[in-house]
């Protein structure tokens, strides 16, 4: 099933790497981005997104990573080696990693690519889905269109380019 | 006097192999070889990633040596990682390391590069 931007976005509720559990719940804006410790997009964008989160905490903004992919296959990117990433680098987590095991919320967003980033408003419906800017080579432009959807849902209007392309690697399903 | 092999492989869960192709092409004429020169193979199966030593897409070889060495990575069905000459992570090699490697491989060919 495909989210379309209005509709209401799946809840959920998953373990960080602590055992926490997190989801989408009331915030002005909630940010879900699928992401993963072993592709270099999602690498690559990682700071801006975290730069997202710390920039609009102080706005209420509520940031969700996600990683849903097959650990058994891709092992850098189990349970384990989630904590141990956030335990290496504490100071690039402003936001909880969360665990989907059963890969079941990332098939209820129709994520497609690690990242893959889903902004929701007050309401928990969908505002925007895509890419956090145009270039995951370019930390120059500082996650625009993520940030340009932010502004727009918390300035209580529809988002000026609420859909673009996801760009990364692809979610890695189980067999 | 011959030319070096140049191979790209790459596998399709990854979007960046055709800019990896096109910068791969671009240090091929830069070098003064044919761009089109480059051999592309597709990686599809765990058991073509095994026989190819495939680290992750993509990956450039030349003469048989990769551009940028995997060192210990595993064979995997995956996007590589690869570091800018600045430190920043990218989905494709640096663009001197592509230099470098063509130009050493010229050299061992009796060959140099355009000035």
């Amino acid at each position: 099933m495909t989210l379309t931007i209005g509709s209401p976005a799946p809840g959920f509720s998953l373990p960080d790497t602590t055992g926490a559990r997190h989801g989408p719940a009331g915030a002005p804006a909630t940010v879900v981005v699928f992401t993963c410790n072993h592709c270099p997009y999602a690498l690559a964008w990682h700071e801006r997104i975290a730069d997202v989160a710390r920039d609009y905490a102080e706005q209420g903004v509520v940031v969700l990573a996600v990683n849903s992919n097959d650990a058994d296959r891709y092992p850098r990117d189990s349970y384990t080696a989630m904590q141990e990433r956030v335990a290496r680098e504490p100071d690039a987590w402003p936001m909880p990693y969360l665990h989907d095991a059963t890969q079941e919320v990332a098939r209820s967003y129709d994520a497609r690519t690690t990242p893959d980033v889903f902004v929701l408003d007050a309401a928990g419906a969908l505002a925007y889905r895509g890419a956090p800017d145009a270039d995951s080579d370019d930390p120059g432009l500082h996650a625009a269109w993520l940030r340009g959807a932010l502004d727009d849902v918390l300035a209580g209007r529809a988002v000026a380019t609420p859909q673009t392309e996801p760009v990364g690697c692809s979610i890695k399903w189980r067999a | 006097m011959s030319s070096p092999r140049v191979e790209l492989l790459f596998w399709d869960g990854c979007p960046s192999h055709p800019r990896a192709l096109a910068e791969l092409r671009e240090e091929l004429a830069a070098a003064g070889l044919d761009p089109q020169s480059v051999a592309v193979r597709e990686v599809r199966s765990d058991a073509d990633a095994e026989r190819a030593r495939f680290t992750g897409s993509p990956t450039i070889r030349v003469d048989g040596r990769d551009v940028v060495d995997p060192g210990g990575e595993p064979v995997l069905l995956t996007c590589r990682i690869y570091h800018r000459r600045d430190g920043r992570i990218s989905p494709v090699p640096d663009p001197q390391d592509v230099r470098d490697a063509l130009r050493a491989a010229l050299a061992e060919h009796g060959r140099t590069t355009p000035a």
